[in-house]
C-alpha cells in the first residue's frame, strides 16, 4: 500500500491566505474581503500587496456577502473571509438570494471549520455547515484537508465561473498533498474530482477535510490487521464525484464516510444517496451525531466525538461485518 | 423627454401595474403605484443608460437595484416600456414558466434585473459594492437603489448605512419610499423608526426630501440635485415622500392594498383614472 509522509505541518488556512496572495499577483479582477478577521484568515500578504483591492467591512458578516454580490456586477471575483459559522448559517438568507439564487461569482471563504476550532466552544464551532451550502442550487462545496490542496483549491476556484464554498480549518496539520504548481501530478486538485489516495480491497474510506489524513493513519492500521483500505479524498462535496465512490465500492462492497461535521446534512448523507440509487453496500458514518461541539484541544475533541484514526478503524471493522 | 411624454408614460405604467396583478389575482398594487412617478423619471430621464443593449456588469452605465423587490410590477413596467423586453411580456407576469416571477431575479435572465429581491433589506449592500466596483474600474457612472421604508427595520441596512459613509462610497445614491406604511399597518404603528433623516445624517450621509414625491416635475428635481450632491465623499440618500397606491383613489393612504389586487370591477375604476397613452399591452 502507497505510504503518506510528511515533513513539515502547516494550517489549512494558511494555505488559504497564499493561494489568495498569488491570485492578488495573478489575477487583477479578484479582490478579498473580511470582515475583522484578517489574521485568522491569513489574507495580510494580499491586503499589503493589494490593498486598494481589499475591503475592510468589519464586524458585519450579511453586510460583507451583500458587498461581494455587488462587486461581481462590474467584473470582480470576490473572495469574503471569516470564520465557517458566520460564513454560513449567520448570512444563509443573504447567500440564498443574494449570491446563489442570483448566480453572483462569489468565493466565500471559510475558516476555523469544525470542532478543531477548539477552545472557543459551540459557539464558534459550526457542524452544519456543509449541509447549509450543498442545499443551495448551483453553489459547488469544497473542503480542503491540508496547506497545499487549500491554497491549490483557492487558486482554482478563482478560474471557476460560479458561487463556491470553501471550507478549511485553524489547527496545524501534516501536508503530504502536492503543491498547485505541479500539475502533472496524479494526485493534483481538480473540483469535483475525487483522489484516490490508496489502493484496496477490502472497503472504502471516503474521506473529506481534517480527517482525509486520519483515514491515511487508519489505513495503515487496518493493514496491520490485514484489511485493505481504498482511501479516497474527497475535497468537492458538491458536485460530488459520484463516479469515483461506485467504482470503489464496486470493488471494496463497504464503505466509511468521515468528515468534521454532523453526520446530518454532510459528506457521508451526500454519499448514501448515491448509494443508495445505484449501489446499496453498508455505509459507516464517523462525524458528529447530531451535538454541539465545546472547548477543549482539538486533539481531545477529536477524540472525544469520535473523528480520528481510531474512530475510523473501528468503523471499517463495523462495515466489514455487515458485508 | 418632455414632461408630458413622461406624465403619459406614468398613466400607462399604473395601468399596466393594476392589469398585471388582476390577472393574476396577486402582486403588490400599493408600493407599485406609489413609487411610479420615480422609477418613470429615474429611467427616461435621470439614469444614464446604454440604449438597445443589457449586460451584467453595467460599465459605463447607470446602475439600478430594486431592494424592495414586491414592487416588480412597476419595475417591469418601467424596464418594458424603456425596451429591455417586449412590452407583451408584461401579460407573463408571476404565470408559470415567465421570466417575470413574482419578485425580481437574475435567474431567467430577464434584462435590466441584475440582482434577486424579495427578502428585504440585501440591495443596499449590493449596490455599495457595485458602487465599489465602479470606483475600482475608474468607471464614474452612479449607482441608484430603491428601498421600502418600512424595509429599514432589517439590521443588514444599518450595517450597509455605517459602512458606505466610513468607506466615502459617494456614487450611490439610496432612495426611500417614505409612504409610512407597511403590511400590518402605519410605520409609526408597527415600528417607529424615529427621525430617519437624523439617523442617516448622524451616520454620515448626505440626506435630502423630496416631498412631493408623485410629482414627476419634483421627483425629477429631487434626484438631480441627488445627482449634484455625489462625488463628493457622502452617500446620498433621498426621503421620498410617496403616496401608497397613488392614482387610484380608493387604494391611497393606506396599508389595505400592499399585497391585494383589485376585483373585476376595482379594476374598471383604476383604469378610468388613468387613462390609456402608449398603448396597453
Amino acid at each position: 500500500m502507497k505510504k503518506y509522509t510528511y515533513t513539515e505541518k502547516k494550517d489549512t488556512r494558511s494555505g488559504f491566505g497564499a493561494g489568495l496572495a498569488e491570485l492578488g499577483r495573478t489575477n487583477p479582477n479578484v479582490v478579498a474581503l473580511c470582515a475583522d478577521l484578517i489574521g485568522s484568515l491569513k489574507m495580510d500578504k494580499f491586503i499589503e500587496e493589494n490593498p486598494n483591492r481589499f475591503f475592510q467591512i468589519g464586524i458585519a458578516e450579511a453586510n460583507m456577502i451583500g458587498i461581494a454580490a455587488g462587486l461581481t456586477i462590474g467584473g470582480k471575483i470576490p473572495f469574503t473571509g471569516t470564520f465557517a459559522n458566520f460564513s454560513t448559517g449567520r448570512v444563509y438568507d443573504q447567500i440564498r438570494q443574494s449570491v446563489a439564487y442570483s448566480d453572483k461569482n462569489v468565493k466565500i471563504c471559510a475558516s476555523h471549520a469544525g470542532l478543531t476550532l477548539g477552545e472557543d466552544g459551540a459557539t464558534h464551532q459550526i457542524l452544519e455547515d456543509i449541509g447549509l451550502m450543498k442545499m443551495l442550487p448551483g453553489m459547488t462545496v469544497i473542503n480542503t484537508c491540508d496547506y497545499n490542496q487549500t491554497e491549490a483549491a483557492t487558486i482554482a476556484i478563482a478560474e471557476f465561473e460560479g458561487p463556491v464554498y470553501l471550507r478549511f480549518g485553524r489547527p496545524v496539520v501534516p501536508i503530504y498533498m502536492p503543491k498547485h504548481t505541479e500539475t502533472e501530478h496524479e494526485n493534483k486538485f481538480v473540483i469535483g474530482k475525487a483522489i484516490q489516495l490508496t489502493e484496496g480491497a477490502d472497503v472504502t474510506i471516503v474521506a473529506t477535510g481534517h480527517l482525509v489524513w486520519e483515514a491515511l493513519q487508519a489505513s495503515e492500521q487496518l493493514e496491520e490487521l490485514g484489511i485493505s483500505a481504498e482511501v479516497l479524498n474527497m475535497h468537492t462535496i458538491k458536485p460530488l464525484d459520484a463516479a469515483a465512490v461506485l467504482e470503489s465500492v464496486a470493488k471494496t462492497g463497504c464503505i466509511v464516510t468521515a468528515e468534521e461535521h454532523n453526520f446530518m446534512g454532510g459528506l457521508g448523507e451526500s454519499i448514501s444517496g448515491v448509494l443508495a440509487k445505484n449501489n446499496p453496500i453498508p455505509q459507516e458514518f464517523v462525524a458528529v451525531n447530531d451535538s454541539f461541539g465545546e472547548s477543549g484541544t482539538p486533539a481531545q475533541l477529536m477524540e472525544k466525538y469520535g473523528l480520528n484514526d481510531k474512530a475510523i478503524v473501528a468503523a471499517v471493522q463495523k462495515v466489514i461485518k455487515r458485508k | 423627454m418632455e414632461i408630458q411624454k413622461l406624465n403619459d408614460l406614468v398613466s400607462q405604467t399604473r395601468r399596466d401595474i393594476l392589469r398585471m396583478v388582476h390577472k393574476v389575482n396577486s402582486g403588490h398594487p400599493g408600493g407599485s403605484l406609489g413609487c411610479t412617478e420615480f422609477l418613470v423619471a429615474l429611467y427616461n430621464e435621470v439614469m444614464e443608460l446604454k440604449d438597445g443593449t443589457f449586460d451584467m456588469d453595467g460599465k459605463n452605465e447607470d446602475v439600478f437595484f430594486l431592494s424592495n423587490g414586491h414592487i416588480s410590477p412597476v419595475f417591469y413596467s418601467v424596464l418594458a416600456h424603456r425596451d429591455y423586453f417586449p412590452v407583451e411580456e408584461l401579460g407573463t407576469f408571476r404565470l408559470l414558466n415567465s421570466r417575470l416571477q413574482g419578485h425580481p431575479t437574475t435567474h431567467e435572465e430577464l434584462p435590466g434585473v441584475r440582482i434577486a429581491s424579495g427578502s428585504l433589506g440585501q440591495g443596499l449592500s449590493v449596490g455599495i459594492g457595485t458602487a465599489q466596483a465602479k470606483k475600482l474600474n475608474n468607471d464614474s457612472n452612479l449607482v441608484y437603489t430603491l428601498h421600502g421604508d418600512g424595509e429599514l427595520q432589517e439590521g443588514q441596512n444599518w450595517e450597509a448605512i455605517m459602512y458606505a459613509a466610513a468607506k466615502n462610497v459617494d456614487n450611490l445614491i439610496a432612495t426611500i419610499d417614505f409612504n409610512g406604511q407597511q403590511i400590518d399597518g402605519s410605520t409609526d404603528h408597527v415600528l417607529n423608526m424615529g427621525d430617519l433623516e437624523a439617523k442617516f445624517s448622524a451616520f454620515g450621509w448626505d440626506v435630502l426630501h423630496v416631498e412631493k414625491g408623485n410629482d414627476l416635475e419634483a421627483v425629477i428635481a429631487g434626484l438631480k440635485e441627488a445627482k449634484s450632491k455625489t462625488g463628493k465623499g457622502k452617500p446620498v440618500c433621498i426621503l421620498l415622500h410617496t403616496v401608497m397606491g397613488n392614482g387610484v383613489d380608493f387604494m391611497m393612504h393606506t396599508h389595505a392594498w400592499h399585497g391585494k389586487a383589485p376585483n373585476d370591477e376595482q379594476l374598471e375604476i383604476g383604469l378610468s383614472q388613468n387613462p390609456e397613452t402608449v398603448g396597453d399591452y
